[in-house]
This record gives C-alpha cells, structure tokens and sequence, in this order.
C-alpha cells in the first residue's frame, strides 16, 4: 500500500529542511520502500488557485491560514500502517515539526 | 438427541468457538463481513445438523469447516480468482504464525491477531470496544448498543467504519512484532478492562447485556492469557478480573444500595472464583515482571482471602498502593493509598496524606476526597469537623446509592 507522508511544521522546520534528512532518505531507498520525494520552498511563495463561477480566483499564501505548514512529502510503498507509522517515527522531521500518515487510494 | 441438548451445545459452542472461527476466516478471506457472516451461517448449519448426525467431537473444528466451505461457496458465486479460492481452501493446513497454533484439533488460534487488530492505536477506543465485542465475543449490533446506550444504527455505522479503517488504511492483520509488544499489549489489556467496568459497574437493576459485558471480558482475558502466557501482565489482568467478580452479589444489597468491603457478607463471595484468581495471580508474579494490573489483583487478593473485615492486612495493601503509584501516578491510587495508611497505621497517619491532596486541588469535585477525610475524622472521635466533609462529600456524590450511604454516615456523626 502506498503512503503519503506530509512533513508539517513552523517555519523553523523549512529552515531545518536544508539540513537534509540525515541518511533517512538512503534508508528508505535501501529499504525498497521510497516512491516520491520532495522538499518544499516556503509557504510565503505559495500561489493558491481557485475557480468559482468560471472565475479565476488567485491569491498569495498557501491555503490554509495555519501555523503549521507542508514542509515537503514523501510518498512510501509499505507493507501496512505499521510500517508507514514506523519510518514516519525515524525521519528527522518527525523530532521538531509532524509527520501526518495518510493511506492513499489504490 | 434432544432439541434442549443440542441447543445448549451450540450455545457452549458460540461462546467458545465464534471468536476462532471469525478470526480464522478473517485470515483466510481478508474480508470482515464475509467472515462473520460465514460464521454465523455455519452455527446456523450447526442447528440443523447436530440434532440428525450428533454433536461432533470437536465442535470448533467442525464450525470452522462449515464456515469455510460457505465462503468458498460464496466467493464461488462472486466469480472471485482461482488463486484466493485456493487459499481459502487450503486454509486449514496454512501456517497460523509463531506459537499460536495450540489446538490440537488442528485448527488454528487466530484469536489473538484478531484482538490485537481490533485494539490498534489506529482505532478510536470505541471503535476497539465495539469490533472486540462484536467480533471475538460475537454480541449483535443490537446487544452492543444497548450495552453502551446507543442506538443500533449509531452502533452499525461506527463497526462499518471501523472495518473500513483496518481495510484502507492498511492496519495489519497480526500481532505485532516483539519489539512492538510493549506498546501495544497494554492496549488491548486496557480494551478488555474497560469491558469488564462497564459491565462491573452496571447494577442489578441494569439491562443483563450490560451485566455480561464482564462475563464476556474474563472469557477473553482468560483466552489472552492463555495464549500469551509470558505475559505477566496479560495473567494480572485476569486474575484481578476474578477477584472483583467474586464480589459481585455483596456489593449491593437487597434495595440496591452500595455494601463497603468491610459491611460484605464474605459467605457470599465466590470462593472458586477467588482461588483461581489468586492461582493465577501467583503464576503471573512468578514471572518476575510486576505491573499495574498484578499489583492492583495483589490488592483484591489482600481483601479477597481476608476472613473478615477485621483480618485485612492493610499494611500489605497500604505497600502495594505505593509500587502501583509507581506505575499509575494518579491522585485516585493516592488517595487510595491514604485510607490503606489509615487502617494499617491509624486515622492520624493518613490525614496528612488526605490534607496533601487537597492541596494540590487535582481531585476537586471528587466526592470520594471529603468522604475519606470525613471518615479518618469520624474514627478520631471529630465529629462536628467529620459531618461537615460527610456534608461536602454527599454535594458531589453522583449516584443515588452512594448519597444514600453517605447520608446513613451522616445520620450516625450527628448522633
């Protein structure tokens, strides 16, 4: 099953992006389990799209007014949630911001 | 073969066998509804047949096969792949994990992934209550809801999403691995107890179903047990089970008022209930690995075996509240503690204990903190200071039985 790994925090967690993921990246790769990985910019350079009554509606900013914010995403191939939850635990970001877990559809 | 004989041996037979047959056709079908449909058509198989060809030798065996033949029958009918078929078929010769397979009928005991699977972190904590008693103690959606004062609906829909959870978020169907143990025993352990309370705690007057929730408990903490048998903490849980149970008819008393330990008629405790508990209970210590469920039973074992009020040995008891504070650091294990003092070392000792928790405020709103207090005040012969905590305490009590007893308390102060 796969999973989406959404790496949310302050913004201290962007800049503590740069640091990399102190080898988690090559464990999971090792591991078989890495689908996708990505960091993201700040949410500041967001741009956020909506179309309402064929109205293009843009604003600046991500889309949720929040304190926490995506920092980047992973996506792992798991056996089960247990194992999604356990490398979840083991990434770096997991001790300063939060990791959510979240199965994705087949 | 009568009809009564046949109907009492399916009957043994549900309570034992359901949980196993559920949990084995969960394994082989991977399917929740499928499974405790089958099952339920192969008890149904079994009260057809019993009364024509006898009743088997062994029962759970053969409810496990007729379930089996009716999901490939109707996996068969869904036109689903000749791979799973074959597994499902098979499925009686198929490994069932380390240890567990201790039948010698052959049949495996997957009852153990199934609580572990019904009790994951993942699930809210009334998801696991319902899908544990639906699934291993086999109750109706009905049953259920009524245990827990909600309608059959609500009930429904909250063990469909629960089943849809495990299914989509993938929540593995096993028990964990070693080093996942730790963490996940005590919540099953805590599934179970929370069933046995609610039934504990359901008075004479209550609906039966809810009075069975702790008959349901014990018969699953006695299968944990038995199926994890180096779990100390998993045999501490049962026999603290037992040890209440055996008090359950002196707790109250004829108009359903509340009966103190020390007011109990000891004659009417079930005395197999607390040998096996204390049996139980020594096997579990043996194991070295003391826990917050082997110190609480070690507590029920000290009133248990007491031949009267009197004969408590409150010091033991007042020693064991301390390591259980160690593990439960709560006011309640303190303030239970406070009144072991109290009758180990006199009123005098336990009245600081009680002044401390009140100053920490921790228990405010607690009725149980001025109905101690009051009492340690009444043995000292206080009492004008005793009948204004009785007064306090009888504000906050929350059940009728408990005001009554306060009330009687009050009156005898006064006096």
């Amino acid at each position: 099953m796969q999973y989406l790994l959404l790496i949310c925090g302050d913004e201290s967690a962007a800049e503590n992006a740069d640091e990399g993921c102190g080898g988690w990246t090559e464990e999971m790769t090792e591991r078989g389990l890495l689908r996708v990985t990505g960091g993201l910019r700040p949410p500041a350079e967001a741009r956020t799209v909506r179309v309402r009554r064929r109205q293009l509606l843009l604003s600046d900013g991500p889309f949720a007014e929040t304190k926490e914010q995506i920092a980047g995403l992973v996506i792992l191939e798991c056996a089960d949630l247990d194992e999604a939850v356990e490398a979840a635990a083991r990434h770096p970001a997991a001790s300063y911001g939060t990791i959510e877990v979240r199965p994705m559809r087949p | 073969m009568s009809t009564d004989a046949v109907r009492a041996a399916v009957d043994e037979a549900f309570r034992d066998e359901w949980g196993r047959v559920v949990a084995t056709l969960i394994r082989t079908t991977g399917d929740w509804d499928l499974a405790e449909e089958c099952a339920q058509d192969a008890f149904a198989m079994a009260l057809q047949r019993w009364p024509r060809d006898g009743i088997p030798g062994r029962p759970g065996a053969w409810l496990t096969t007729a379930a089996r033949n009716r999901a490939i029958d109707v996996l068969r009918r869904k036109a689903v792949g000749a791979a799973k078929l074959r597994e499902v078929a098979a499925m009686s010769d198929s490994p069932s994990g380390p240890a567990l397979d201790d039948d010698p009928s052959g049949v495996p005991d997957d009852r153990l992934r199934l609580m572990f699977t019904c009790c994951h972190p993942a699930l809210s904590l009334e998801a696991r209550v319902a899908l544990t008693l639906r699934t291993l103690a086999g109750l109706t959606t009905a049953e259920i809801a009524r245990a827990f004062l909600s309608s059959e609906p609500t009930m429904a829909k909250r063990l469909v999403r629960a089943k849809q959870k495990i299914q989509n978020a993938g929540i593995p169907y096993r028990v964990p691995p070693a080093h996942l143990l730790p963490d996940r025993t005590p919540g099953v352990l805590g599934v179970l107890y929370l069933l046995f309370n609610e039934g504990y705690s359901a008075t004479a007057g209550a609906d039966l179903v809810r009075q069975n929730l702790s008959a349901e408990a014990i018969r699953l903490a006695r299968v944990l047990a038995t199926l994890m048998p180096d779990e100390a903490e998993a045999g501490g849980l049962l026999a603290l089970m037992l040890l209440h149970d055996a008090r359950r008819s002196a707790r109250l008393d004829a108009s359903g008022d509340l009966v103190t330990l020390e007011d109990q008629d000891r004659s009417s405790w079930d005395r197999a209930s607390i040998s096996e508990g204390v049996s139980v209970l020594e096997s579990a210590l043996r194991r070295g690995r003391p826990g917050p469920y082997q110190i609480q039973a070690a507590i029920a074992a000290c009133h248990a075996t007491a031949a009267a009020a009197g004969d408590t040995d409150w010091a033991q008891i007042a020693g064991l509240y301390e390591q259980l504070a160690r593990f439960l650091p709560t006011p309640v294990v303190e303030l239970n503690h406070a009144v072991a003092v109290g009758m180990a070392f006199g009123p005098e000792a336990a009245l600081p204990l009680v002044a401390a928790l009140e100053g920490a405020g921790q228990l405010a709103g607690y009725h149980l903190l001025p109905a101690t207090r009051a009492d340690l005040l009444r043995r000292l012969g206080r009492s004008s200071e005793a009948a204004h905590a009785y007064r306090e305490a009888l504000e906050l009590a929350s059940t009728d039985a408990e005001r009554r007893f306060l009330a009687r308390r009050l009156a005898e102060t006064s006096i």
